[in-house]
């Protein structure tokens, strides 16, 4: 049984060895797969049914075997936009990503590709950060990202690109802060640069990082 | 070449004029004979002869076509299974040639030989008679033609000027005859199974591709819910073990394990994409090509604002026109910028890709677009280089087809 920080999890993930392996992994970590199923309408089903805290589904699913997992995710995003939905793929195409975080306000959700599981603890990390409102972007997928030119992002000094590729991934200030070993606070004046020159409107402080994330992903 | 050409048009015309006249005259003894002893059955296989009596028309008529056209008349008639009459006749009697010739020794020996050879008479003596009237002229009277009275010297040798103006006339006359009947023959004789099978070929081709297509998108699936899934069950299961493990060799063989299997997830993912691009299949051919155009080393402007679907052979062959034009354009170009421009309009898919690179590329030169412009005729289109030396190169493909209905 979870514990009191214990999430409820609907899994939507048509390959039965991951299915397992997944509801294993996180009954580990204290959380519990409510229902696990292997297709969209079963996952639209047990979302209704159950409520759960957290949605982690695959892209591809039967009976398509093309993107159904990814619209169903986009299709809750849009009934329930305050529903955490962690996308689990094979494809490194910013496409997905982008089409997933268009889908709503970009709060609550994440694109990770599958090699991250076997990151076991980074992984459970991205799915608690999704939960509480982060958005996560694998940085493979973010890495991809930095290749492309890009407008909106000409305008940023090398370092704050970085730095923004960093926010992307879901990371905290403090983290970004070891990751480039600099100080938080300076991490904090790079962030308030970055969403100047992105012209975000100061308000709350996590929906412009957010912001900046969606900037990011559509140049 | 004036008047060989003519003097060919005449033989050709001459020719078939006695061919028909002799098939007429064959085929009536057949039909007389045949009739008259049908009673007695012997007459029965005669009638019957009558039908190949194209055959040998047909064979002269390939032979005099080479007088007036230098393009080859195939016969189209099969070979007989085994050798022997039987085979031969079952053969020649159940195929479309044996008929089409029939068809043509019908019309050569009831409308064609008596207007072939009144073409050649008349081409022939009209001009004869009016260049020979300053011959014929005895100084009081010559009836040219027998309908036209010339009375002086002065007459006679315009008639003779006006004879050579005939002769050059009735001499491009008979080229246009012989012309015509030439086509008309072809039209009757070739193969229309020619026409057929070049569509036979170019279906089996497109068939060939679908397979092709459809054989591509089963090894993707294959690998996809089978190799991939289970690396990525493997990747967990080293990810947990890792968590279980005391620190020490054992755990640090496990973190080697553990990297060894992600570097595998990563090559098998590039490896799917190259074998079929996941972003293609689910999002389509400009969202694909932007993918493309993102993971270039050189930076690439696209400018692709084509929202529709099409047939999955299409996109294919797009995706990867452009795939292999980005992959020369880094290697080879030496550009700093690359552009991609796609259109859909008036039914042709347009897709270009330029460089402001050194140019000098020849589709031949190992750039791999030759099989690519095998693929693209494929679907029925056109794939061209544009590369003069100093740049810009440019690949261009023009498709034509139908967007699906149901995209936006």
């Amino acid at each position: 049984m979870p514990g009191p920080s214990g999430l409820r999890v609907v899994l939507a993930e048509d390959s039965v060895l991951l299915r397992d392996g997944l509801t294993g992994l996180l009954a580990r970590f204290g959380h519990e797969v409510v229902a696990a199923v292997g297709d969209s309408g079963a996952l639209r089903d047990a979302v209704a049914g159950l409520a759960p805290d957290v949605v982690v589904t695959d892209v591809r699913m039967p009976p398509g075997f093309q993107d159904e997992g990814l619209r169903a995710a986009i299709n809750l995003r849009r009934a329930h936009p305050r529903l955490p939905i962690l996308v689990l793929s094979q494809y490194v195409e910013t496409r997905y990503a982008t089409e997933l975080l268009d889908a709503g306000d970009g709060t609550h959700v994440g694109y990770l590709l599958k090699d991250r599981i076997g990151h076991v603890t980074e992984f459970v990390d991205a799915l608690r950060r999704v939960v509480d409102g982060g958005t996560v972007v694998d940085p493979e997928v973010v890495r991809q990202l930095l290749r492309r030119r890009r407008d909106p992002l000409a305008r940023l000094t090398p370092r704050e690109r970085e730095v923004l590729a960093l926010v992307a991934e879901g990371r905290s200030n403090l983290a970004i802060a070891a990751e480039l070993t600099v100080t938080e606070a300076s991490v904090a004046k790079h962030i308030r640069s970055i969403l100047h020159k992105l012209g975000l409107p100061p308000d709350d402080e996590t929906h412009r990082r957010v912001l900046a994330v969606l900037t990011f992903l559509r140049c | 070449m004036w008047f060989p050409g003519s003097w060919r048009a005449a033989l050709y015309l001459l020719a078939n004029g006695v061919a028909g006249l002799l098939a007429l005259l064959v085929s009536l003894l057949l039909f007389a004979v045949g009739g008259v002893l049908a009673v007695a059955v012997v007459g029965l296989p005669l009638l019957a002869a009558l039908a190949l009596i194209g055959l040998p028309a047909a064979t002269l008529e390939r032979r005099l076509q080479r007088l007036v056209s230098d393009r080859p008349l195939p016969h189209g008639h099969r070979e007989p299974p085994g050798p022997g009459l039987a085979p031969w006749l079952r053969t020649r009697y159940t195929e479309g040639a044996t008929w089409r010739e029939l068809g043509f020794a019908a019309l050569l020996m009831t409308v064609l030989w008596p207007l072939d050879l009144l073409a050649v008479t008349l081409a022939v003596t009209v001009p004869a008679a009016l260049l020979a009237t300053p011959v014929l002229f005895d100084g009081e009277q010559v009836n040219v033609l027998k309908a036209y009275p010339v009375t002086t010297w002065p007459q006679a040798f315009l008639t003779a000027v006006a004879g050579l103006l005939v002769l050059l006339a009735c001499a491009y006359g008979l080229r246009v005859v012989a012309g015509a009947q030439a086509a008309l023959t072809r039209l009757i004789l070739a193969p229309g199974g020619e026409h057929q099978q070049v569509v036979e070929l170019t279906r089996s081709r497109v068939r060939l591709v679908d397979a092709f297509e459809a054989e591509r998108a089963r090894i993707e699936r294959d690998l996809h819910d089978g190799a991939q899934q289970r690396l990525v069950a493997l990747s967990m299961m080293l990810g947990l073990a890792r968590l279980d493990a005391p620190p020490g060799p054992l755990g640090d063989q496990l973190s080697r394990a553990h990297e060894e299997a992600d570097r595998v997830l990563v090559e098998l993912r590039e490896l799917i994409r190259g074998i079929q691009p996941p972003v293609l299949t689910d999002f389509g051919l400009a969202a694909a090509v932007a993918d493309l155009a993102g993971r270039c080393h050189v930076p690439v402007d696209v400018d692709f604002p084509v929202a529709g679907r099409f047939p999955r052979a299409v996109e294919s062959a797009g995706y990867f026109v452009v795939a292999e034009a980005l992959a020369n354009l880094a290697k080879h170009a030496g550009a700093d910028r690359g552009t991609i421009i796609g259109r859909y309009a008036a039914g042709i898919l347009t897709v270009e890709v330029a460089d402001d690179g050194c140019g000098g590329a020849a589709i031949g030169a190992g750039t791999g677009l030759i099989g690519l412009a095998d693929r693209v005729s494929v679907v029925g289109g056109r794939l061209s280089l544009s590369s003069p030396a100093g740049g810009p190169t440019r690949v261009t493909m023009e498709i034509p087809c139908q967007a699906l209905p149901d995209s936006a």
